[in-house]
């Protein structure tokens, strides 16, 4: 670590940061393949109703443009918070990653009814095999949301505590990778699950 | 790269403003053109590629930081994979006997 | 639920089994109980964090696990032994033949190959630990807690019996009601998510901690396979986390991923089975290349033959290695073109791996070959491996596949490919790495009796399948008619089996003969080796280096012995910085084992008040902020002293 890591910031400064970075960039890797295994088993599994509601029968796109706008907006305040850390303004960075939890929160809440009108509708889990590769795919997306919730939530316990540190500094950078990713996996899910599904 | 950037974050703006009109953008192609159906499929498949990549460079900074080159050959190589997985599962189930019931 | 229902009963073996395993616990506990032992068990062992120890433990479960699989193999053999033998039933058979290939590879292959890359990766590049030394432990932690939970299955709830593919619909909860196959859905999870950890861990340490100068052209083969192997747990596992997922929610919650009816595909299972199944078994073998070339080229004195196509091949087969899996289903009655296309990209394979034949072939030529343990076991490899690799070109031909699918040829190939590929190497492996170990060699004598019963046994055991295979002995046939005239294979193939117990019976005696016979004086390098692991002493001490060594080309410790650079100076000496141990990996792996446990008997209330365990842990681990400790110069030059004597 000579001069060149002096002009890096705050969370790349020790070797063991470094590493952590790049170790959640590899994790990433590897919940691409994860996802898109659900993915693919989404596409086999789409059209096997069997005599069950289709996509097309129960999407509502205001919903899910709800939903959609709630996450790229709270992917932008999260890049906000991380902009403030880089310019050590601890507050900025408190605030603006209460303001994206919030809106995960959010996002979490319209997820939560909408499944529950699913099954209202009659497309509960069990249903076939589309509503079963459709539950579990949005479902572990949702369930990722849940836990990056959690998880951020104590970081900001740590940040409150300790300030911007090499090491908080570095954790939240590797959260916010966390939720970016989360927003890259939904456009995905938009694009391929409710509008493709409600054209097909 | 620099230890302080006050700057306005305009790389973020630019960012978010694109992918909320992306999303529009696929929604009006989805639902208001005259296109068939592979067309928009394709069409809202490459929109959504390119929200991806904003999201990846002006949002996650694949290129930032001394490993910079290795998360962009791990993010291509994680990309040709998805792709081998989800159209060669389709491809594999979807052809021959598999086709028939 | 009985208590009758949760404790398999009826069968003298599993009733002598549960005994022995009951007693086997309680004579544990009192012995550590009676040498006052727990503290140390706990300290030096449960938390440490140290990979050196964790790869010791590795090992010791997958010596445990060979045994575990390898009875199941021996019962096997033995009521095939004769015709119309009635010495296992059909279920018996099923449920041993479904256990002995879960086991074999996930649970002793695995660990083993994890464990050796564990001592000896961080040695290799002149590193003072992996890149996450806390989630290496968590890594074996969870492999163990898995490993252990569906070896529990055999005498609480019943074992699975599905095979170890577990196709659907024969997996499903309609065929198979029982909870066997839920403890295949969770155990199998649990350790998978310990290896995915290994897989990231093993990437970021190559990346980031080589020794200054150690640039890609210079690192040892080993250290390339495993970076390449690593990649391919971090490209495959995931896959298999989903699978595992939807199985359990078949099972478990009555979903329809894979069922015949209400638009399940059982199909979906197979392909994303494979998809997983097929870069798993280059996740056994690359690892295990690596280890035969560096003993090969140790044990020929020379430098290793065509290193850079050695690596491009690793890379080669890694690359294909995710686009061949159809390969494994082409019954299905798939397409022309899908079945030509997988045929095409399997049999390219080939290439690479003709390749890697062939530099280790030339490797020896003209070398003074040492004909140690290790050595053997790399040198049989080659015949043997090639034997399993001709086998499996011509089961990649699609056409031909639809004679030997699941037919007993099939079972001799793969058994060809594995046992040579990673059980040889694995040998090779501990007889070559154990001094770095332990301080002390494994007898070279007993090792040569131990190579001699295994790969004569081997062969005897498994070249006759190929021949009942191509007579139509279909595999998991648990009986025969005197009539198809197989029982003279069958019945040389189990005596086979015997010869090669024996040899895993010499090993284990090898074990505790040089335990408390060997010598202790080996030096630090007792086979005149060419990597960096030799440079420190043997056993290696907790530190590693004490200092960091510098790397200026391939083979770096040889031209340093040569160039007489590999002395100490006393002010080159920095303090070192070492982690500390952390008791959140086995707190959080006893939990995941419970919970899994819980979920296994569908006792969901259960489950969910064990699952707070977990919560805490990862609360724990998250405002764990722990730095470390640093050894202080003084101390670094006394151990130093102890094996150098004087330091410059």
């Amino acid at each position: 670590m000579t001069s060149h890591a002096n002009n890096m910031p705050l969370e790349y400064k020790t070797q063991q940061s470094q590493m952590n970075i790049l170790g959640f960039w590899v994790f990433l890797g590897a919940e691409i393949v994860l996802f898109s295994t659900l993915f693919a088993s989404y596409f086999v599994l789409e059209h096997n109703t069997a005599g069950g509601p289709t996509g097309q029968d129960i999407f509502i796109l205001k919903d899910v443009l709800i939903e959609t706008f709630l996450l790229l907006t709270s992917s932008f305040t999260c890049g906000l918070a991380i902009h403030s850390m880089r310019s050590h303004h601890k507050t900025g960075l408190m605030v603006w990653t209460i303001v994206t939890l919030l809106l995960g929160a959010g996002f979490l809440y319209m997820e939560i009814n909408e499944f529950i009108h699913y099954v209202h509708e009659g497309a509960s889990i069990q249903t076939s095999g589309f509503t079963a590769a459709f539950f579990t795919l949005l479902g572990t997306h949702g369930a990722h949301v849940t836990f990056g919730i959690f998880w951020i939530s104590l970081l900001l316990i740590q940040l409150a505590r300790r300030g911007i540190t090499e090491k908080t500094a570095s954790k939240f950078f590797i959260a916010s990778l966390y939720w970016h990713f989360l927003d890259v996996v939904w456009i995905f899910i938009f694009t391929f699950v409710y509008l493709k599904g409600m054209v097909m | 790269m620099s230890t302080k950037t006050n700057h306005f974050p305009w790389n973020h703006l630019i960012g978010f403003v694109l992918s909320i009109a992306l999303t529009l953008l696929a929604v009006f192609v989805a639902f208001n053109t005259d296109f068939s159906k592979t067309v928009i499929v394709w069409v809202i498949g490459i929109l959504a590629i390119f929200q991806a990549l904003i999201q990846l460079f002006m949002f996650m900074h694949v290129t930032e930081g001394k490993e910079g080159m290795i998360n962009v050959v791990n993010m291509v190589y994680s990309i040709f994979l998805a792709l081998v997985i989800v159209f060669g599962s389709i491809w594999v189930l979807t052809s021959g006997h598999a086709a028939m019931h | 639920m009985s208590l009758d229902e949760f404790f398999v009963t009826g069968d003298p073996l599993i009733l002598a089994s549960q005994i022995a395993i009951g007693l086997t616990m309680i004579g544990l506990i009192a012995l550590i109980t009676y040498l006052k032992r727990w503290k140390w068990l706990w300290n030096e062992w449960f938390t440490t964090v140290d990979h050196k120890k964790i790869g010791i433990m590795y090992i010791i479960s997958g010596v445990l696990m060979f045994f575990r699989g390898g009875v199941d193999g021996l019962l096997m053999k033995a009521q095939t032994s004769r015709p119309e033998l009635e010495f296992l039933d059909a279920q018996h058979y099923d449920e041993i033949f479904t256990t002995h290939g879960v086991i074999m590879i996930l649970f002793m292959a695995m660990p083993l190959l994890i464990g050796l890359m564990n001592v000896v990766i961080p040695l290799q590049i002149g590193a003072r630990d992996v890149a996450f030394p806390k989630l290496n432990a968590l890594s074996f932690w969870l492999f163990f807690a898995g490993a252990m939970l569906f070896n529990v299955s055999f005498v609480i709830g019943g074992s699975p019996d599905a095979g170890w593919t577990s196709y659907f619909p024969l997996a499903g909860k309609e065929f198979t009601p029982g909870v066997g196959n839920n403890y295949y859905a969770i155990a199998l999870q649990i350790a998978g998510i310990g290896t995915l950890a290994t897989g990231i861990n093993f990437v970021v340490t190559i990346i980031k901690m080589r020794a200054p100068g150690m640039t890609w052209m210079r690192l040892p083969i080993f250290v390339w396979s495993t970076f390449i192997t690593s990649i391919i747990i971090v490209a495959a596992f995931p896959i298999f986390t989903v699978a595992l997922a939807y199985m359990t929610l078949d099972r478990l919650f009555g979903t329809h991923f894979f069922t015949v009816a209400n638009g399940g595909d059982p199909m979906l299972w197979l392909n994303l089975f494979w998809l997983w199944g097929h870069p798993e078994v280059y996740i056994v073998v690359l690892p295990a290349f690596g280890m035969f070339s560096e003993v090969i080229a140790t044990f020929a004195r020379k430098n290793l033959y065509g290193y850079k196509s050695m690596v491009y091949a690793v890379a080669g087969i890694a690359f294909l290695s995710m686009l061949v899996w159809v390969h494994h289903f082409y019954t299905m009655g798939n397409s022309a073109a899908v079945n030509s296309i997988f045929s095409l990209t399997t049999m390219m394979i080939a290439i690479p791996t003709g390749v890697k034949i062939f530099n280790w072939l030339f490797t020896l030529r003209k070398g003074r070959i040492e004909f140690s343990t290790a050595m053997l076991w790399s040198l049989a490899f080659i015949p043997c491996f090639t034997i399993g690799g001709v086998t499996g070109v011509m089961l990649a031909m699609a056409a031909a596949d639809y004679q030997y699918h699941n037919t007993m040829f099939l079972v001799a190939h793969f058994h060809y490919v594995l046992i040579p590929g990673v059980v040889f190497a694995v040998f090779a492996g501990l007889y070559y790495w154990w001094p770095k170990m332990f301080g002390f060699k494994l007898n070279e004598k007993i090792g040569k009796w131990h190579f001699w019963l295994f790969v004569i046994g081997f062969n005897m055991t498994f070249m006759p399948m190929f021949f009942v295979g191509l007579d139509g002995m279909s595999r998991r046939m648990y009986t025969y008619s005197a009539s198809t005239g197989w029982a003279g294979w069958l019945g040389f193939s189990a005596i086979g089996s015997i010869i090669l117990a024996a040899g895993f019976a010499a090993l284990c005696y090898n074990i505790y003969w040089s335990f408390r016979y060997a010598s202790r004086d080996v030096g630090n390098d007792p086979w005149n080796g060419r990597t960096l692991e030799w440079a420190t002493a043997s056993p290696a001490p907790h530190y590693n280096f004490a200092k960091v060594p510098e790397v200026d080309r391939l083979d770096a410790y040889w031209y340093m012995k040569k160039e007489g650079n590999t002395g100490l100076k006393k002010s080159d000496l920095k303090p070192v910085h070492m982690p500390s141990n952390s008791w959140t990996p086995i707190f959080l792996a006893v939990v995941f084992g419970v919970v899994g446990f819980f979920l296994v008997f569908e006792w969901f209330t259960l489950a969910i008040l064990a699952s707070i365990g977990i919560v805490v842990g990862l609360v724990a681990n998250s405002f764990d902020y722990d730095d470390g400790y640093h050894i202080s110069v003084e101390e670094l030059a006394d151990e130093e002293r102890e094996w150098r004597g004087d330091l410059q």
